[in-house]
């Protein structure tokens, strides 16, 4: 039994937004794996409860007009790996939300509620910050689409107002076309465990292979919401793919991270991850790529 | 004949099926849900609890706090058996909630309410001031001049200290050419983690009191919930259903007491009393964290001249098991590896942790991660393969302990050692790893383990049992030996139709333990259940044979003599003639005119030996250095539990054992805030249980001596294979990086921390 | 304050069923004190062990963390809907009694709901993709190698290649 004051299921995306209009003080349920378990906590209990869950117009992948790739927000993490868009586009997505929890976790967990709990520590997060990912967000004034950069304001709080839901999160085509990716997850054991620290890379070569066009990394637990690594993409951008060049953008990492002590890692240990995963992560990415690093 | 094979387990189909009934599922919906109220401060005085606000809430039925328990019976909550002699008895220092808050999550008071909503909410709305006092959680600490004071009969928080001299220390280190080997090793605070949560209802009839709880020693309980409540004991009836697990957690009064007590009073109304899993791991019972400090002075042929070992161990913030772990631990130490010169002191202080008991292994997962790693060092040290320096130093065949007779009959160890070398290939790994270089590498480690069956002679060893025949030939047998999922009852039906000669399928073990019915028995613990309930087991069998014979001896009007059962047909022995079934037989003695009998035996064994039980695990692992990760290759245990009762199901308790040895070595912890001395990862998100995927394949490999001071030539396996494996592993790392990870577990926030200090990093 | 109830129609275990349903009720509590489906344990009741894991629509999802309500409509299979009505058991439960891995029983209904999940697929997985796909469900038993070792076997005896061995 969860200490639910009272539970409003939403018949449809406008029915959610009236009935959030409506309910001013109560919580969006998705899935529940992370609202119920606050609840039983009793960190949110006694409040009223808006359930999406039933929503299946805000499930799914598909391809917008200007060949951006649209999530629906409710899409759970095993609907985004096994969707074949996601396997063919942005395959990196569908391994990151691969790691999740387990796979109970990952068959009730959707990618909206993994980005609107706004925790740094999401295993999608990470991934759609260095995809350039656009979050939709429909409300009483409609729909707005922002960076999900900008969708974060601090830990544990995202940019919704008073009657807004998440109902979409996009790939620009500009985003995904051309790039491979890897992300690496550092946890203390293989399954139903929560990112150390967590490190998405994408690399767009050059027709010959030789030139790293573009570089994305995003990360993680290495502050208090997920970032990207903008000085360390600097870095590299427009450099030879080289055993060096791949060394220089793992050392660079130290600069734009800020992770924290907590009694799961210290911040000395998560700074030391992430420099290794940026490396291992970069090389796997060229390698992707079609590119060869030469030591 | 049925020892010795596999048969399915005798609980194994209604488990698949899910039709097996665990304490929540028997428990009526009518009954209140209690809830505890735990401290919020590591240390100090309840001062006023204001329940004012919780008590509005609507389905609250009633809030007690520790100022309302009024007769304050101290109990002690250790699984052991009673001893009469008030000097060995177990320290009485708890009640059923405290005004004296000794560590962070204490019993401080209890919500009753109709339902668990109303129930957390009102633990969330009561309001407690408290006069706070500095607390202590490093073991050394505690027992440093003015450390805080624990319990006041306990200068420098000691719960107790033994001391065990052998020779001359001091004179026999003097001798020429030693080299000294020193070390630190330090055991983790870890949990059981059984997955059914300690859980217990309790409810009141006929002025006598039934608790029933999810627990592995039910008539222990009967008597504790007598002390907690100052009653008869005759008036507590305990009900052991199936349990989801216990792994010593359950070997101990948690808070069967408590429900017992609240129900009491509220007129004896249905109260139930679920532990939430956050709650498991704070205020049910922690295995016993330990630092031991090793001394050895070894000669250049590579043998002992002298040893010292300095044991620390947590115990948490009361007394439970107390020093028996510790003193187990010390045991071994001496034993091992025995030498003519030794030292060893082994404290158990109290902290403001929570409380350590009994734990699957009882002392000896701890003192083997220290003994064994330290071996590892001295052998490296003389420039010794590990394990020709072990095979050298081990007991020796033909060794006695004084104290408990205990002897080791065969070559167990280097016949362990042999089997599991060849199980993992081991010669060949341990070459081609030695002195690698580069981000990766590989490494195989070995370690052994000491351990002994049940407790004689420290404690009481007692079994009883019950047998009694149907109509159609089979019977019911019962002992107070619990199935707590370790596959009891499945050992007991094989050794009943071995003994007494009738079909499994008709032998029916009770499984639920009621101790208005239960024959006395203490339970499971100590690895002890297969050997000591096979002596009542074998003893009441025989009885009960003796008395069917003498029955088929008038009826057939054969001599006894010449009669035998086979396969459930009284066989006269002479031509093999198969004179009657048993099931003829028994119809016939219930209701025949002439001579009606009900053919039953019940007799008690106490059993006054005591059997080694050794054995020993090689891991071989996989470094990454850079990430500070160790990848478990491959693994294997190798044990000598004597003759195997069901070699399938003794294979699936060694996997367990294991299991929960690699957790050990490599990744569970239990920690707390150094501010406040709240637990930090307590529940299975942060707590690192291994998974599904955390494991390679798990190898079990046996060495069959039969004991023989046993009823069926077996001894212990429930502890044992648990108790090497997390140093096997340790030494693996060794070999692998060089690197010696002298604090358990080998995650990867002590190897970054010792990568750095050794350079790696 | 007054309740909230709602009317839930689903399909369990193959029977079309309907009954009043507290909103704040987890379908753990619905399976077990409405429908006495008591193979749904709990074990940590926050997704975190596996030992209600239930099967929804295909998918396995820890009852838990599932609010009741949203069972509506949907089609729920627990151990119990494992054994055929005349009380002959499924494969899968065989397996587990063959290879011993069973041991106190508790997280078992979990692990072979897990299971189950895994033989509908009916294709051939990989030791690592079992392990993954097996990974919600914690024991501290069997140390999950005899569990292995029964969803290994059904898995290739379903397929027809029983005589390739679990090892």
């Amino acid at each position: 039994m969860y200490d639910i004051k009272a539970l409003y299921e939403a018949e449809s995306v406008e029915h959610a937004v009236a009935l959030l209009v409506e309910h001013p003080e109560a919580q969006i349920i998705a899935g529940g794996s992370d609202i119920l378990v606050k609840m039983r906590e009793g960190k949110c209990a006694g409040k009223e409860l808006v359930s999406i869950y039933g929503l299946d117009e805000m499930r799914g992948v598909s391809f917008e007009a200007d060949g951006a790739i649209r999530i629906g927000s409710l899409t759970s993490f095993s609907h985004i790996t096994g969707d074949p868009i996601i396997q063919e586009h942005i395959r990196v997505l569908g391994e990151a939300v691969d790691m999740v929890g387990g796979p109970q976790i990952r068959n009730i967990g959707t990618i909206g509620g993994n980005t609107c709990n706004g925790v740094t520590s999401a295993d999608s997060a990470s991934t759609l910050f260095a995809w350039d990912a656009v979050v939709e967000i429909t409300g009483p004034e409609g729909v707005r689409r922002i960076p999900i950069q900008d969708f974060y304001i601090r830990a544990g709080v995202v940019d919704l107002k008073p009657g807004e839901l998440q109902t979409a999160i996009l790939i620009p085509k500009k985003a995904y076309e051309g790039y491979q990716g890897h992300y690496m997850k550092y946890a203390m054991r293989n399954a139903m465990d929560i990112a150390t620290t967590g490190c998405s890379v994408n690399v767009k070569l050059s027709e010959d292979k030789k030139v790293m066009e573009d570089v994305r990394i995003a990360y993680g637990v290495a502050g208090p919401v997920p970032m990207r690594a903008s000085g360390t993409e600097a870095a590299v951008k427009g450099r030879t793919v080289s055993g060096e060049n791949v060394k220089t953008f793992a050392g660079a990492v130290l600069e734009d991270i800020r992770p924290r002590d907590s009694f799961r890692a210290s911040k000395e240990f998560r700074q030391h991850i992430a420099v290794v995963l940026a490396e291992r992560a970069l090389r796997e990415s060229i390698r992707l790529a079609g590119g060869e690093v030469d030591e | 004949m049925y020892v010795g094979k596999n048969v399915p387990r005798v609980d194994a189909r209604d488990k698949v099926l899910g039709r097996t009934k665990y304490t929540d599922d028997l428990c009526d919906k009518s009954a209140y849900i209690a809830r505890v109220l735990h401290s919020t401060i590591a240390h100090g005085r309840v001062v006023s609890v204001d329940t004012s606000e919780a008590e509005k809430i609507p389905g609250v039925v009633k809030i007690f706090t520790c100022f309302d328990v009024k007769e304050k019976h101290y109990f002690p909550t250790a699984g052991h058996p009673w001893s009469t002699d008030p000097d060995h008895q177990d320290v009485a220092d708890r009640l059923v909630l405290t005004e004296e808050v000794r560590f962070y999550g204490d019993d401080i008071g209890a919500v009753v309410a109709e339902d668990e909503i109303a129930a957390a909410k009102a633990l969330r709305a009561i309001r407690v001031e408290y006069e706070e006092y500095p607390f202590v959680l490093d073991v050394q600490e505690a027992m440093r001049d003015g450390a805080p004071r624990i319990h006041k009969n306990y200068p420098h928080n000691i719960l107790k200290h033994t001391g065990t001299r052998r020779g001359n220390y001091e004179e026999a280190i003097k001798e020429p050419g030693l080299t000294k080997v020193e070390g630190w090793y330090d055991t983790p605070t870890v949990q059981h983690c059984h997955i059914e949560n300690f859980i217990c209802y309790a409810e009141m009839e006929g002025g006598r009191i039934t608790v029933t709880a999810s627990t592995q020693i039910p008539h222990i309980i009967r008597r504790i919930v007598g002390q907690a409540l100052g009653i008869e004991w005759g008036r507590v009836r305990v009900v052991k259903p199936y349990i989801g697990g216990g792994f010593g957690n359950k070997q101990d009064a948690l808070y069967e007491p408590l429900c017992a007590w609240l129900c009491m009073q509220l007129g004896g109304h249905l109260v139930k009393l679920d532990v939430p899993r956050e709650d498991t791991f704070v205020s049910n019972r922690v295995r016993h964290a330990i630092r031991s400090h090793i001394i050895s002075w070894v000669r250049p042929d590579g043998t002992y001249a002298a040893r010292k070992l300095e044991a620390f161990s947590d115990q948490g913030a009361y007394a439970s098991h107390g020093h028996s772990i510790a003193a187990k631990g010390a045991g071994a130490f001496s034993q091992l590896y025995p030498c003519d010169n030794i030292e060893v002191d082994a404290y158990t202080v109290f902290t403001n942790k929570p409380v350590a008991g009994a734990m699957r292994g009882y002392g000896i997962p701890q003192a083997m991660w220290a003994v064994e790693a330290h071996t590892e060092d001295v052998a490296a040290r003389m420039g010794m393969d590990p394990v020709e320096f072990r095979r050298r130093n081990l007991m020796p065949v033909g060794y006695v302990d004084a104290f408990s007779r205990n002897e080791l009959y065969d070559d167990t160890f280097n016949q362990c050692l042999d089997k599991a070398m060849e199980a993992i290939d081991y010669k060949r790994k341990y070459k081609e790893y030695q002195n690698q270089t580069g981000d990766i590498r590989r490494g195989i480690g070995v370690a052994v383990f000491w351990y002994n069956t049940a407790v004689w002679p420290i404690s009481l060893e007692t079994s009883s049992c019950r047998m009694v025949l149907n109509q159609d030939g089979s019977l019911q047998v019962q002992l107070g030996e619990t199935e707590i999922g370790q596959g009891a009852d499945t050992a007991y039906t094989q050794m009943t139709a071995d003994v007494l000669g009738v079909p499994l399928e008709n032998v029916h073990v009770v499984s639920c333990q009621d101790t208005d019915v239960t024959p006395f028995g203490t339970g499971a613990y100590a690895s002890r259940q297969t050997y000591t309930a096979g002596f009542s087991i074998r003893q009441t069998a025989l009885l009960l044979k003796e008395r069917i014979l003498k029955y088929a001896g008038g009826l057939t009007r054969m001599p006894v003599y010449n009669l035998d059962i086979v396969e459930g047909v009284i066989v006269r022995t002479t031509d093999g003639r198969r004179l009657m079934t048993l099931g003829e037989l028994s119809t016939e003695a219930l209701y025949s005119l002439k001579d009606s009998r009900h053919l039953t035996a019940e007799s008690t064994s106490q059993i006054k030996s005591n059997a080694y039980s050794f054995g020993c695990t090689i891991a071989e692992v996989e470094v990454d250095i850079p990430m500070c990760k160790v990848k478990l290759l491959d693994i294997v245990n190798a044990h000598d539990a004597g003759t195997l009762i069901n070699p399938a199901l003794a294979e699936a308790q060694v996997h367990g054992g294991m299991s929960m040895g690699i957790g050990y070595g490599m990744s569970e912890r239990l920690i707390f805030d150094e501010k406040t001395g709240r637990p930090l990862n307590n529940n299975l998100l942060d707590y690192k249980l291994s998974t599904f995927m955390d494991h390679p394949r798990l190898k079990a490999v046996f060495v069959e001596n039969a004991e023989p001071t046993s009823a069926f030539g077996t001894k212990a396996l429930g502890e044992p294979p648990a108790c090497s494996v997390a140093p096997a592993i340790r030494n693996a790392v060794y070999q692998a990086t060089g690197v010696a990870v002298n604090e358990a577990p080998v995650n990867p926030h002590n190897l970054f921390r010792r990568f750095q200090e050794e350079g790696l990093l | 304050m007054s309740r909230q109830y709602k009317l839930v129609s689903c399909t369990i275990n193959g029977k079309q069923v309907e009954k009043m349903v507290d909103v704040r009720a987890s379908l753990t509590d619905m399976l077990r004190d409405d429908y006495r489906l008591t193979s749904v344990k709990r074990g940590c009741e926050v997704g975190e062990c596996g030992a209600c894991n239930v099967i929804i629509d295909g998918e396995c999802f820890n009852s838990c963390i599932y609010l009741a309500v949203w069972a509506q409509g949907k089609e729920i299979l627990t151990l119990e809907g494992l054994a055929g009505p005349d009380g002959g058991i499924s494969d899968i439960q065989q397996a587990f009694i063959d290879e011993a891995a069973v041991q106190c029983g508790f997280c078992t209904p979990g692990f072979i709901m897990s299971a189950a999940a895994i033989l509908e697929a009916k294709r051939e997985f990989t030791d690592d993709e079992i392990r993954k796909r097996m990974s919600g469900n914690l024991c501290r038993c069997t140390g999950y190698e005899n569990i292995f070792r029964a969803v290994k076997k059904t898995m290739l005896q379903r397929l027809g290649k029983e005589k390739e061995g679990i090892l």
